[in-house]
């Protein structure tokens, strides 16, 4: 097995007093710079994974953990979780849940994040500025950040990790609550991430944003990884949708064009795609 | 009178922050209405005015003919229930059926119509298999369903669902379907506020469209998706199979893979 920036090796976990791990025998080498994007049912064990990359699983939650989870070839348990902290930006599920509260407007929030870093008092302002105008929160600087709509606070609570700059971005569905509009953005600033060379494990159920985005998929069932690897091969196999996996419509709709008889290329996961082969399809017909 | 009638209604947060403006619709008993639009409309906030958690700043809101005005949140939870976006500022219990039997039994149910309400709305919220366990240590979507079920305990005529979709998989957007359709059935008025226009596509014929602290418009799906310029001032997208279809020039009304599959085949 190739080594990578994080690897899991025969990972095993399982609450305390569950009947059945929430993850099991997971095996996988997670490489810098790549983005990756976690599928699965509910309950299929996503956040628990994140956890379990982030490290807080075992330290929070007890359980029982077994096999290895190694960061930069060494075992994630030799780090403490704040030592942690500047390598690993982890965005919450539950937004409500990341805001801290510690300072009173959202320009602060997102500031107090970078203090605890020890960045220098003048630099904090600019880079504040920077992902609040990224972000499209400039508008909610003085505003309370437990006085905000529902996507307003995702938005806050993206931009506070993403103010922190960590190598590693771990993302347990940051769009659940926006607008379809703000979750393009969001992917937007995602995407100009990796192009930075940062690596990020992407939790999310929108799959045509991920058919666009991502570079590798893993999919998740019962806290089994069922299958892995490039987008295109994950996510045009048409036998997950059996397996209650949401799939692009690009795939749903390729499928569905071969039953009627059409002659649609493997392996079409985005619009993009999609409209090509039909273009060309059309062109075909009317010459 | 309508079932849910808003007169020209404002809403100013604690702070002086107006949030809803002049705002006036109604809705009729039976309806299964959607609310859409961009983050910080105003959506949850016109909800939260039908069950009384807010009284409109200015304006009127009538419920079943009263005057929220004149009324305790807790008479106007008899009439409406609403499942809050976040399930966390929800749930207060350490079983999931602690959680569903507090509603009925707060509004006075003998001993067996709780269990029987409990029991119902277990069934059809699907949490039926996790009546024992605390709802802390579920995730966030089935914690979102004990929301859901704890609120149709209630029985109510009115049921508000506030971002009922976000972070559920094919089931649990199926389990939603379903119970839309059974409310629906039963006579319940419905309103969901929802971002997955796909779900809107297929789930509603009336959409309420917000922006800025208006409502903008009451469309069908139709209208709504061939309106690119109220789709702009929403921060709304069409669904995935319109853009395709409208991008390689079908032109038929096209809301899904079949249409999209049977304009594709009459043309080419
Ligand atoms: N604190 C906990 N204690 C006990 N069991 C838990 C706990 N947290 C999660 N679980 C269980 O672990 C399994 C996986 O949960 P997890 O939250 O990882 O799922 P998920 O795929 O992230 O789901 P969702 O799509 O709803 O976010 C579930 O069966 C869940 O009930
Ligand atoms: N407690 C509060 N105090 C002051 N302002 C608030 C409060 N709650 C919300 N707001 C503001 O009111 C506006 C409307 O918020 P609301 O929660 O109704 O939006 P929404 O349409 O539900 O948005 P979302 O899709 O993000 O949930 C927002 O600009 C928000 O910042
Ligand atoms: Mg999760
Ligand atoms: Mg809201």
């Amino acid at each position: 097995m190739v080594m990578g920036l994080i690897d899991l090796k025969n990972v095993t976990y399982t609450y305390p007093l569950a009947d059945e791990p929430s993850i099991k025998d997971f095996t996988y080498s997670f490489e810098q710079g790549k983005f990756y994007a976690i599928l699965g049912a509910n309950e299929s064990g996503k956040t628990t994974l994140c956890n379990i990359i982030r490290g807080f699983i075992p330290d929070f939650f007890q359980g029982e953990l077994t096999g290895e989870v190694l960061f930069n070839q060494e075992p994630l348990s030799h780090y403490t979780l704040s030592e942690l902290a500047p390598y690993m930006g982890y965005v919450f599920q539950n937004p409500f849940n990341q805001i801290t509260g510690a300072r009173d407007n959202v320009f602060e929030e997102i500031a107090y994040g970078l203090e605890n870093l020890g960045v220098a008092k003048g630099d904090i302002e600019k880079q504040v500025k920077d992902i609040m105008e990224m972000t499209n929160i400039m508008s909610l600087a003085d505003k309370n950040p437990f006085e905000l709509s529902g996507g307003q606070q995702q938005r806050v609570a993206f931009a506070s990790i993403l103010a922190l700059s960590p190598d590693i971005f771990i993302i347990d569905e940051p769009t659940s609550q926006l607008d379809p509009q703000e979750s393009e953005r969001i992917f937007d600033i995602i995407h100009q991430l990796k192009n930075a060379g940062k690596t990020i494990i992407l939790v999310e159920h929108k799959i045509e944003l991920i058919s666009e985005y991502a570079d590798e998929v893993l999919v998740l069932e019962e806290g089994r990884l069922i299958c892995s690897g490039k987008k295109h091969d994950v996510l045009s196999d048409i036998s997950l949708k059996e397996r209650q996996i949401d799939l692009p419509e690009t795939t749903l709709l390729a499928d569905a064009l071969r039953k009627a008889g059409y002659n649609i290329p493997e392996k079409l996961i985005t619009k993009e795609e999609m409209k090509a082969a039909l273009m060309a399809h059309i062109k075909g017909v009317s010459q | 009178m309508s079932l849910i009638e808003f007169n020209d209604v404002s809403f100013s947060y604690p702070n002086g922050f107006l949030a809803v403006d002049q705002v006036s619709f109604t809705i009729e008993s039976g309806e299964n209405v959607a609310i859409v639009g961009q983050n910080g409309a105003g959506k949850t906030t016109t909800v939260k005015m039908i069950n009384g958690l807010i009284k409109p700043t200015s304006g009127k809101v009538y419920v079943n003919g009263k005057d929220t005005a004149d009324y305790t949140t807790a008479t106007l939870s008899r009439e409406a229930g609403y499942v809050f976006q976040n399930p966390d500022d929800q749930i207060f219990h350490n079983t999931v059926r602690k959680e569903i039997e507090y509603g009925p039994r707060m509004l006075g149910f003998d001993e067996e119509k709780v269990q029987d309400l409990t029991q119902q709305a277990a069934h059809l919220a699907r949490v039926e298999d996790y009546l024992e366990e605390n709802p802390y240590n579920l995730p966030l979507s089935v914690r979102k369903f004990v929301t859901i079920a704890s609120v149709l305990a209630m029985d109510t005529e009115i049921l508000i669902f506030d971002e009922p979709t976000a972070g559920q998989d094919v089931a649990g957007l199926e389990t939603l379907q379903h119970l839309l359709q059974q409310l629906q059935a039963m006579g319940k008025t419905a309103i969901t506020i929802t971002h997955d226009m796909d779900f809107v596509k297929t789930n509603f014929k009336k959409i309420f469209v917000m922006a800025n602290k208006k409502l903008l418009r009451q469309v069908s799906p139709k209208a709504l998706f061939q309106d690119r310029q109220l789709l702009e001032q929403a921060m709304l997208t069409q669904p995935f199979i319109m853009q395709l279809a409208e991008e390689i020039g079908l032109e038929d009304d096209i809301l899904t893979i079949e249409d999209f599959v049977h304009a594709f085949s009459k043309n080419y």
